[in-house]
């Protein structure tokens, strides 16, 4: 019992834990209201990711590019702004390394990381168009960040068809082999899953994240100005000169994202029927993490691995999508929201507290 | 006095924080109609107590007695229910909302299914007038003063039913004329049997209106004494722990070279006037300049504009010969101006950020906080704890968040922080703003330390007392002009309050002499 009491103490471990279980709780009801077995669903999901070395290998090429976009909105949330726009710039990152791949014959020690700068620099330049709006126009970012994203998808789907048309498809020439981000012998030991160094770019950047916001000046000045704007002001710091770097960072980080799903996983870019989701999964994946370059890989696991394991019991149990996706959603409404966690932690606590005044 | 019931009782209270024991098992009982006031130090626990008492915060030892009978207040709306309301320092009140709208706000009257609006407005008059408030229940909140909005919290707390209310330093953000209407208000409450627990640093305020105040200490009870049969001197030492002195020890000035040099300096305003218009002064080192005059006439853009935090139409503003209008914020520090700012919540902190990351502000870009583009946190803590040190800014640690400091030790911290930049210019508006009397004469202490150490200060402040004990010379600003400059030791009280009112020097003296 004491132990028990104080493993339950530290909040910050217990509150994601059971926002998790509630979540999946309230997905269970909802399979089970229509006429699915929860218990059978779950277990094709779990299969679904952990059942073969391919598979495996699949869940975690779903969950790196959701690091990156994750990353993105976080870090300029921690600067105080709203990046709605990290979906146009991962879009942005696509292209931009695609052009890269096609285009340039270099040998891939220098094509390669050409290819992945071109596409963070792509998420850079967009994202810090927005600031720029901001910081000198006074321009909302979400706004601006939203338009940015039409503006990004019609252009990419202009390169794509007019540009870098493979003929008689509707998607581009294939990247050259010399720009492939692909891990080639641990795809062969997965069953030719399609794993690639964009999963370690991305938890270094992860890394960086963490480095420049709370190791450098430069990070002592984005949180301060995402802070209190004002008391930035007032200790002269450049706080129009801030948002733009900060949305520049986070611009970059979903770029990076881009470029590494073309480079590492479809090797040429698809006109888009619609936007693909992955800056908008990557708002939902900042808020599992709390904003915390450490807990956004895991909260991107999480999603990561909700989404590839839902095919499972797509599969498997004929589960509609519609039905999925609310299992998803509220997983990611319990964590996100850790009053109502806390609020039903609220008995267990009272009941703790009068035992301790029984006592006394 | 004696016979009078007792409406509420806090029995044994403890309350910890992680490093620090705020309350340390208080015991207070407050009586019905009484005017309750509570002294203590900066961070002695009087907010955190009266918190627990509005259901904010729950004491880890101890309970509270409601009229009697045992109470656990969960919440504030388990204190509303037991009639109790709490006025905060920081207002919680919806701007675009009317005075009646945000008093009804969370328990609005219906008519069918609209918002009786009518009846409100009615209610709210009637309250209104029973305790002398002239509040018009019509009026938005964004388009009246800050003492106005005050009254409208107490309104708030009043149409609730609350009979006891608790306010947590209610003239730290009032003018002096707001105060004596405060008082008046205060008194008028008591009179209908409301029973008022008054927090606040100015003893005055308590010997002209509290009948019992308690004394506060580290988070222990010093003692409660009838405020008939005590004085100033008496609290302050009981609150301290040693006697204080309230006069300010000063030698006459030995002026140097100008420091700062303000020539026509114009700010424009938002309607065509000029809020700052064509002020000229200067400062020398070794001088405290001090402006009196009612708040909102122009003294904060006047600052905001020398500072580089506001743009000026015209003039000039040089420190040290430099001319700095037109520059940013970062050239006017780096030109050696450090400025303790009017608004500590907007300007002075970054709340979210550790006392130690706060007390870098505006150097942190400096060796050796910054070391190669790197922080170096290490020579942060190391500063921040000096610092804490030499100006008794008490918390539960240096790596706490500023948001969980005592106001006073909020302060305490900024000015620590402005002080010890080594400055040609100290701009200080409203330095003492929350600080308890010990501190406000350590900090008087310092200023004038400052100043015979050949530094400028520029002083701001709404507190008469503060400006005439500390400035060398004196200005009186007035719908963004000066009135007339002056000697403090030929100053004339009677003459600046005409000049604070709007007349010019020459025509005061004439209308006096
Ligand atoms: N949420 C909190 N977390 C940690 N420490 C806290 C918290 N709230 C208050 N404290 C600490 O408790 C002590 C008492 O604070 P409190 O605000 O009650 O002081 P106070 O008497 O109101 O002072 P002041 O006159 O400066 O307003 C302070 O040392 C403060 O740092
Ligand atoms: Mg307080």
């Amino acid at each position: 019992m004491q132990r028990l009491n104080q493993i339950f103490t530290k909040q910050s471990t217990y509150v994601p834990i059971l926002a998790i279980i509630l979540g999946l709780i309230v997905g269970a009801i909802v399979m089970w209201m229509g006429g699915f077995n929860p218990f059978e669903a779950y277990k094709a999901m779990l299969v679904k990711i952990f059942g073969t070395t391919y598979d495996f290998g699949e869940a975690i090429r779903q969950v790196t590019p959701l690091i990156f976009t994750g990353l993105s909105v976080a870090f300029a949330f921690r600067a105080g702004l709203f990046n709605i726009g990290a979906e146009g710039q991962f879009i942005m990152g696509m292209t931009a390394a695609t052009w890269v791949g096609i285009n340039t014959d270099l040998p891939w020690f220098i094509h390669l990381p050409l290819a992945v700068l071109a596409g963070g620099l792509a998420g850079a330049i967009w994202s810090g168009l927005a600031g720029w709006l901001k910081a000198s126009r006074g321009i909302n970012e979400v706004i601006s960040t939203i338009m940015l994203n039409w503006i990004a998808y019609y252009f990419a789907n202009f390169m794509v068809r007019v540009v870098m048309i493979e003929k008689g498809q509707n998607r581009s020439q294939d990247v050259l082999p010399s720009a492939s981000a692909s891990i080639d012998w641990l795809s062969a030991l997965m069953d030719n899953a399609r794993v690639h160094w964009g999963t370690v770019i991305a938890l270094l950047c992860s890394g960086i994240f963490y480095y420049i916001l709370w190791k450098t000046r430069q990070g002592y000045e984005l949180r301060a100005s995402g802070h209190n704007a004002d008391a930035a002001f007032y200790a002269g710091i450049n706080v129009k000169g801030s948002i733009v770097k900060a949305m520049m960072i986070s611009g970059a980080f979903a770029g990076l994202g881009g470029a590494f799903e073309i480079l590492g996983v479809f090797k040429s870019m698809a006109v888009m029927n619609a936007q693909p989701g992955y800056g908008f999964d990557g708002i939902a994946v900042s808020l599992l993490g709390g904003n915390n370059p450490f807990g956004i890989v895991f909260g991107a696991i999480l999603f990561g691995f909700l989404s590839y394991g839902s095919q499972g019991m797509n599969f498997e149990l004929e589960v509609p999508n519609e039905i999925i996706r609310i299992v998803i959603g509220s997983v990611i409404f319990f964590v996100a929201s850790h009053g109502i966690v806390k609020w039903f932690l609220k008995p267990f606590f009272k009941k703790r507290r009068e035992e301790k005044k029984g006592a006394a | 006095m004696e016979q009078r019931p007792i409406v509420a009782e806090l029995k044994g209270i403890t309350k910890r924080f992680p490093g620090i024991v705020a309350n340390d098992n208080i015991s207070l009982q407050l009586r019905k109609g009484e005017i309750h006031a509570l002294l203590g130090e900066n961070g002695a626990g009087k907010s955190t107590l009266m918190n627990i008492l509005f259901g904010l915060y729950q004491p880890d030892e101890g309970h509270i007695e409601i009229n009697g009978s045992p109470v656990v207040i969960d919440g504030a709306g388990k204190a509303i229910e037991l009639r109790i309301g709490m006025v905060h320092q920081h207002f919680k009140l919806v701007k675009p909302f009317t005075v009646a709208e945000n008093i009804i706000l969370g328990n609005e009257p219906t008519k069918g299914a609209t918002i009786d609006i009518k009846s409100a407005n009615e209610r709210v008059k009637q309250i209104s007038e029973q305790y002398g408030l002239k509040v018009d229940p019509r009026v938005k909140i964004e388009d009246i003063t800050v003492g106005m909005q005050q009254r409208v919290e107490i309104l708030k707390t009043l149409y609730r039913g609350a009979d006891i209310l608790i306010f947590d330093e209610p003239t730290a953000v009032l003018t002096v004329q707001e105060i004596e209407e405060l008082i008046v208000i205060l008194r008028n409450l008591a009179r209908e049997g409301k029973s008022i627990i008054l927090i606040t640093h100015k003893l005055k305020e308590i010997m002209e209106i509290a009948d019992t105040c308690t004394v506060i200490r580290r988070g222990k009870v010093i003692g409660s004494v009838s405020v008939k049969e005590s004085n100033e001197r008496q609290l302050a030492e009981m609150m301290v722990g040693r006697s204080v002195s309230f006069q300010v020890d000063k030698q006459k000035s030995k002026p140097g070279k100008p420091v700062l040099e303000v020539k026509d300096l114009v700010v424009p305003g938002e309607h065509g006037k000029p809020v700052v218009d064509h002020v000229t002064f200067d400062i020398r080192a070794g001088e405290v300049f001090g402006i009196a005059g009612v708040d909102g006439n122009g003294q904060t853009q006047l600052i905001e504009a020398i500072t580089g935090m506001r743009k000026a139409s015209g003039g000039s503003v040089k420190v040290l010969g430099k001319e700095l209008l037109g520059t940013s914020v970062r050239t006017v520090t780096e030109a050696g101006v450090s400025h303790i700012p009017e608004d500590r919540h907007k300007h002075g902190l970054v709340l979210d950020f550790s006392v130690s990351e706060n007390m870098v502000l505006n150097n942190y870009y400096k060796e050796p906080f910054t070391h190669k583009g790197l922080l170096n946190y290490k020579a942060m803590d190391e500063n921040a704890k000096k610092l804490a040190e030499q100006f008794d800014v008490r918390m539960s640690g240096i790596h706490t968040e500023a948001r969980s400091l005592s106001g006073g030790n909020q302060q305490k911290a900024i000015i620590a922080r402005e002080l010890t930049r080594d400055p040609e210019l100290i701009i200080a508006v409203q330095p003492t703003r929350g600080l308890d009397v010990g501190a406000i004469e350590f900090v008087h202490k310092q200023l004038i330390e400052a100043r015979n150490a050949g530094k400028a200060v520029l002083l701001v402040s709404f507190e008469l007392e503060e400006l005439y004990g500390l400035s060398d010379r004196l200005a009186v600003i007035y719908e963004g002009r000066f009135m007339g400059q002056m000697e403090a030791d030929e100053k004339n009280e009677e003459q600046i309050g005409l000049m604070m009112a709007g007349n010019a020097m020459g025509a005061a003296a004439g209308h006096t002499g």
